[in-house]
């Protein structure tokens, strides 16, 4: 994950799409919760607190 | 040094290894996983390949990967923002695979191989044309690479010249021949990505009276080849679909359904569609000609997997040779990438092999020692096993008698086609035949053709074509000595019904318009295969057979003896060769359906049962103490803590107990994880990505360059020329 936000920062800086910041973290953020949860048995109950 | 290469995530995953410049292995993910297109990460398919070469994952020196996936995510983003609000279902579907599998790549080589090595990322279109340059057989080349759309790019012209592939001009997305293709397929009720094929097929029995419809409305096509679509056709830049209601409006008639009979006008549009593609690449052939004034041409991308076009490019185009890489499409993007490791990464020169790098496309897994006889015993059927002099002389004589053969020996093929070692066999002079194997033993549409595999040394004697094809790329028309006349009393028939007319003296293999996609087979390349061709032509004075890939409608090509005997149990075949085992179908031997594909991913292994339980363990624990907490219930609590231990006792003790619980628990998991996966995606679409998108359009107006322009004389895109950088390599953009 820290490797993959450090490629994608250097990416935005790269290309100069800071504008697609906001919508990269929170991609990331739902990914992150997507990942964890769909893996683990324990997803439907982490689920409803969303 | 060896690198391997990996194509994964869109669809048809693949990965090969190429061992100190040489290729080795490839094989695609869905002969493992039975799951036809499979776009996931290539697990099985890699320890395959890393099996034939004989090491283990830590002997991997460099993984090479075929797009990039950042610069791929920026294409993504920059549609979305083009076209929103529109666009919210296409986004919420799609965009939250890409952060929890396509990004992941170093993670799920670390995990699932221990790999921590280097990652090199190539260009989708760059994989494209360094596959099909570097095996060539060609010191230089001129490059052609077309498919729906790699990070940006749809289509480019490039050159090859040793030991370096550059590109010298692109077409951008959404501008993309592949993606018009698509779109008739899907309008014509085919797959999108898997059934263009079938429009290919079609096209022969329409007539092409759209074309003029099609260059005036859909596409601006220029002299050079170039174009731009009018996308108010179509549908892919917002939504699940390819075309929107503008479209079948221009044609008169509303999208065929899936299933439902053919219409006259599908086969029309289906022969003109052909015909554009048709004329856009031989175009681009002749503007590629102008640009590098060189002799032979390299093609490359899913569009070249379309063989009536290849034909005509070699027969009316300006390049003296054609070499298609036989893996033209997605799959084979992982032997380019792992070609510019090794060429423009590592620096390693380049010296043709000047009968192509490709080894035949025989680059799968082959038959081990008993797995033949433990497949057949498995599955129930009687075989014999035979020495090779009696085996081809009894599969000959079957095949002459009009029995289909099921053909599964040596090395699985690279690619699409079957070449002769997973494939279904028949007589091709017997005029019944085509409708039989579609029919009876492939269960698919009778009008899909079949291909002629011939002697290459025959090859001029039964068509008109004088040159390789050994991976059935081309397509040429039967040689006029072979042709039947038809009697000009009888009129010709209309539609699919010209399929019931012979027209040459192997009508089996001859579609209605007197053509055939060739297959030639070289003794120095497929001994084995050349030699049943061989015994054939000695016992019927015919030195062509009847060749389709070893499948049923909507399977994966067989890989294994046991994918073959299930396969045989499945349809009609009246025989089945597996290693040196011959089966004839024994009387009344019933027909077994094929069990649903299940991906290796799937499989419950004790360390994640065990797991499984001890996380559902936590769970009552945790729910224990929030009752203690909550609702202070002490008897619950303890209940809830006793439940606790005894399972996570049981999980460490037993984990395969679990396994009836696990999977239909981690189903259920996952699909309420895709339920709010999208939801949460589509917050974002609407909360970000709409008032972002409104503010850059009100700035710049049109950020796709979707407006027409038809007094431009072309629509290439210079790339910057630049010599080829290796750290640029490093990073997934």
């Amino acid at each position: 994950m820290y490797q993959l936000l450090k490629e994608l920062l250097a990416f935005l800086r790269a290309r100069r799409k800071w504008w697609l910041l906001p919508i990269v973290v929170a991609l990331l953020l739902v990914g992150a919760l997507i990942a964890v949860s769909a893996s683990s048995p324990l997803g439907p109950f982490v689920y409803p607190l969303f | 040094m060896t690198i391997l290469g990996i194509s994964a995530f869109y669809h048809d995953s693949a990965a090969c290894v190429l061992r100190d410049g040489r290729l080795v292995a490839a094989a695609q993910e869905e002969r493992f996983t039975r799951v036809k297109h499979d776009a996931s990460f290539p697990e099985a398919a890699i320890r395959s390949c890393l099996a034939q070469a004989g090491i283990e994952p830590s002997g991997i020196d460099e993984v090479a990967f075929y797009e990039k996936p950042l610069a791929k995510l920026d294409r993504v983003m920059e549609t979305a923002a083009a076209v929103a609000p529109r666009g919210l279902r296409s986004f919420a579907s799609r965009l939250p695979a890409w952060f929890t599998e396509k990004a992941r790549l170093p993670d799920l080589l670390r995990r699932r191989l221990g790999y921590r090595g280097p990652i090199l990322y190539c260009e989708h279109h760059e994989s494209h044309a360094a596959s099909s340059f570097f095996p060539s057989p060609f010191e230089e080349a001129a490059i052609l690479t077309v498919d729906g759309v790699g990070e940006w790019a749809t289509n480019t012209v490039g050159v090859g010249r040793g030991g370096r592939v550059e590109l010298l001009q692109e077409l951008l997305f959404p501008h993309s021949l592949g993606l018009l293709y698509s779109a008739f397929t899907e309008f014509l009720g085919f797959a999108v990505n898997s059934d263009e094929y079938k429009v290919m097929g079609l096209a022969p029995f329409g007539e092409p009276r759209y074309v003029d419809r099609i260059l005036e409305r859909l596409l601006d096509l220029k002299e050079d080849g170039s174009y731009r679509l009018d996308l108010s056709f179509f549908a892919f830049l917002e939504g699940e679909r390819t075309v929107n209601s503008r479209f079948a409006d221009l044609f008169g008639l509303p999208p065929r359904r899936p299933e439902a009979a053919i219409r006259p006008a599908d086969m029309d549009l289906a022969r003109s569609i052909q015909a554009v593609t048709d004329e856009v690449l031989l175009r681009q052939a002749r503007h590629a000609h102008r640009l590098t004034g060189l002799k032979n041409l390299c093609l490359a991308g899913g569009v070249a997997l379309n063989c009536v076009t290849n034909g005509r490019i070699l027969r009316e185009g300006p390049f003296s040779r054609v070499w298609i890489q036989p893996a033209a499409g997605d799959a084979g993007g992982c032997i380019g990438a792992a070609y510019v490791a090794w060429h423009h990464v590592q620096g390693q020169p380049r010296i043709a092999d000047p009968r192509d790098a490709m080894e035949g496309a025989l680059l799968g897994p082959g038959i081990g020692g008993d797995e033949a006889e433990e497949a057949l015993a498995r599955s129930g059927i009687p075989g014999r096993r035979l020495d090779d002099d009696a085996l081809f002389d009894a599969v000959t004589g079957l095949l002459a008698d009009g029995k289909v053969v099921g053909w599964c020996r040596g090395r699985m093929e690279f690619g699409p086609r079957a070449l002769g070692h997973r494939s279904i066999l028949a007589d091709p002079r017997r005029p019944d035949m085509q409708r039989r194997v579609n029919e009876k033993i492939k269960f698919r549409e009778g009008f899909r053709p079949f291909a002629p595999a011939v002697l290459r040394e025959r090859v001029t004697e039964w068509f008109d074509l004088d040159t390789d094809s050994p991976y059935m790329l081309l397509v040429a028309e039967v040689a006029r000595s072979k042709r039947v006349a038809r009697d000009p009393g009888s009129p010709e028939p209309e539609g699919l019904d010209r399929l019931h007319v012979a027209r040459s003296v192997i009508p089996a293999v001859t579609h209605v318009d007197g053509s055939a996609r060739v297959q030639t087979v070289s003794a120095d390349v497929d001994p084995d295969f050349h030699r049943l061709l061989r015994s054939f032509e000695a016992r019927t004075g015919c030195p062509v057979l009847l060749n389709t890939s070893f499948n049923l409608r909507g399977e994966p090509i067989v890989r294994t003896p046991g994918d073959a005997c299930r396969t045989f149990r499945a349809c009609h075949l009246d025989a089945l060769v597996v290693d040196s085992w011959l089966v004839e179908r024994p009387e009344g031997l019933p027909i077994v359906p094929l069990p649903p594909p299940r991906p290796g991913a799937d499989a419950a292994t004790p360390k994640r049962l065990r797991r499984f339980g001890l996380e559902l363990s936590a769970g009552l624990l945790a729910a224990a103490g929030l009752t203690l907490w909550a609702w202070e219930s002490p008897r619950a609590a303890l209940g809830l803590a006793i439940a606790a231990t005894l399972l996570a006792v049981f999980a460490w003790v037993r984990p395969s107990g679990l396994a009836a619980v696990e999977r239909p628990w981690m189903r259920t998991v996952r699909v309420v994880a895709g339920g709010l996966s999208f939801l949460l995606t589509a917050v974002v679409h609407l909360a970000l990505v709409t008032p972002i998108g409104l503010i850059r359009r009100a700035f710049r107006p049109d950020p796709l360059g979707l407006r027409p322009d038809r007094a431009r004389s072309s629509w290439w895109s210079a790339r910057v020329a630049r010599a080829p950088d290796p750290e640029s390599y490093r990073h997934p953009f």
